[in-house]
């Protein structure tokens, strides 16, 4: 296959196995339980043992600050499973929620590691159970310093902030509707039913989703996904150390490119994102198009961040979403021209922050999606992250 | 007390939050090229000349985008209010997130003028921005 770049590294390493820990609201366990359980699952998935993995990488470490938002990180599963690492990578200042993904495929593609083993773990719903609201920053009486204090002390705390000015400003320029908006979260429920691990599985309405309350114009209740506990991991291998042929799933190219403003109010055109940057780079590292794509995974953290990665890897025309989106489930339904968040999504299947995508991709391209499987999916591209954060995957079958 | 999350002051961001005490608005500026940059920094980020510093602005912007808040995010919270993202006059591409003052929620748009007004809390100004009402100077 021909490429303007001389070495396309990602496709030295492979994903060789997945593995998830039950997904849900209060699930009434650790962080570090959930993790090993996913851990456990991914490496026996690969074909591999406990021995096999030589590396170790999370996104975006431990964090102590927002409960429940990271409750795990790499020394904590390193010291649990006595691994015995030769590289190991944990933090948030990545491309997004995949860069840990990004980082184990470096680590493999230049031979630090042969089996890096990738995970996030989330423990949202249980803290805010206990009383406290994860994703509310200053909320303790604390100063608030770095790129939040330029946001949180004039009352825009909410990422819902962030984005329902992105989105509105989108509507303004585009004729963008809220309707539009709805056929994402409308599109993950009717999937979420399909699969037994989404967390909201009753149907949801088009109207149902116009009348329920505002949050921060023009997002409402079900343009916001829902906080979860679980843990996703997943196996990333040097390509012909794999163990196990029949679970590999191939990384086409990467997009981690981020050119414009690290920030949420200094972009130069406030009707794209960071994703409008990493996308681009992706696709100028295959020679597949997105025609080419079976399936596509991308981060609905709110509804209008999906619309963005939507546009941002070419599946319309900039500014044209309302015409794409207005077509609803003959367009991104499971049956339709491109299947849009066949796992629910965030938005029905429960925040696992980038790594829902990720794994529901890598069952599609297996095969393994049951009722909800797309006929023969090839190719699935994942995106994840919003305003300044983007990183973007092509994924293939091994086929 | 009512929920007001404050920033941190660094010698470099001082005079932005500190300045509504003598009703200015500080942005810091390039001393060689005169480009304006937002948030402060010790480097110009056109000609990457390190003689900056804060300057005087207008306080005159134009609305680029908003949200209008509905969620009380915290208990002593008092909803809805109008967040906005304002464009200075001075450059368009420097840009503030703010909250809007003396606005209805049916009152915003894009485009509209607005002009700063600021609100103290213990040692911070934040600057709010509110419909413009006094007349822009005329090109002459």
């Amino acid at each position: 296959m021909s490429n303007a770049h001389s070495h396309v590294g990602e496709r030295d390493a492979v994903i060789s196995g997945i593995g998830q820990s039950p997904v849900g609201r209060k699930l009434g366990r650790t962080g570090i339980s959930l993790t090993v359980e996913a851990a456990l699952a991914a490496i026996a998935d690969a074909g591999l043992t406990r021995d096999d993995i030589d590396g170790l990488s999370s996104y975006p470490g431990a964090v102590d600050s927002s409960p429940g938002m990271s409750p795990v990180g790499v020394p904590e599963l390193k010291d649990a499973l006595r691994l015995k690492v030769n590289w190991f990578s944990g933090g948030g200042e990545v491309p997004a929620q995949l860069g840990a993904v990004f980082n184990a495929v470096a680590a493999v593609s230049c031979g630090l590691a042969n089996h890096v083993l990738v995970f996030r773990t989330v423990t949202e719903s249980s803290a805010q159970t206990a009383g406290r609201r994860a994703s509310v920053v200053g909320s303790g009486g604390a100063r608030v310093s770095g790129p939040m204090q330029w946001m949180v002390p004039f009352h825009a705390v909410s990422a819902a902030n962030w984005v329902g000015m992105y989105a509105q400003r989108y509507m303004h320029e585009y004729g963008l509707q809220r309707e539009h908006l709805g056929q994402i979260s409308v599109n993950a429920r009717r999937h979420a039913m399909l699969n037994p691990r989404a967390i909201f599985r009753e149907p949801l309405s088009l109207d149902e989703y116009m009348n329920a309350r505002m949050v921060s114009w023009p997002l409402g209740l079900y343009d916001c996904d829902i906080p979860c506990d679980g843990s996703v991991a997943i196996i990333v291998s040097r390509a012909d150390a794999a163990a196990d042929l029949r679970k590999v799933v191939r990384i086409e190219a990467i997009g981690s490119a981020l050119h414009g403003r690290d920030s949420w109010d200094q972009r130069a055109d406030l009707t794209t994102m960071a994703a409008h940057d990493a996308a681009p780079m992706m696709w100028a590292r295959t020679d597949l198009k997105p025609a080419d794509v079976d399936s596509a995974h991308l981060y609905d953290g709110f509804s209008y961040l999906c619309l963005q990665w939507l546009e941002a890897l070419g599946f319309f025309p900039k500014g044209e979403a309302a015409g794409f989106l207005a077509a609803g489930e003959s367009r991104i339904g499971l049956g339709g021209e491109l299947p849009l968040n066949t796992n629910g999504g965030q938005l029905s299947g429960g925040r696992m922050h980038g790594y829902g995508y990720l794994h529901e991709a890598c069952v599609q391209l297996r095969g393994e999606g049951g009722d909800r499987q797309v006929a023969g999916a090839e190719v699935s591209v994942v995106g994840a992250g919003g305003g300044p954060l983007a990183g973007c995957m092509l994924l293939t079958a091994d086929r | 007390m009512t929920f007001q999350p404050l920033p941190t002051i660094t010698d470099d961001t001082a005079p932005f939050w500190d300045g509504g005490a003598v009703g200015e608005l500080r942005i810091n500026r390039c001393r060689k090229c005169r480009t304006w940059f937002h948030p402060p920094a010790p480097v110009c980020p056109d000609c990457l000349s390190m003689d900056v510093g804060p300057e005087v602005a207008s306080g005159k912007a134009t609305v680029a985008a908003f949200t209008i808040n509905v969620q009380p995010w915290a208990p002593d919270m008092e909803v809805p209010y109008v967040l906005a993202i304002v464009e200075l006059d001075e450059q368009r591409d420097v840009r503030l997130m703010t909250r809007m003052v003396d606005c209805a929620p049916d009152q915003i748009a894009v485009g509209m003028p607005v002009e700063v007004t600021f609100q103290a809390v213990d040692d911070i100004w934040l600057p709010l921005f509110r419909p413009a009402v006094t007349s822009s100077p005329k090109e002459s």
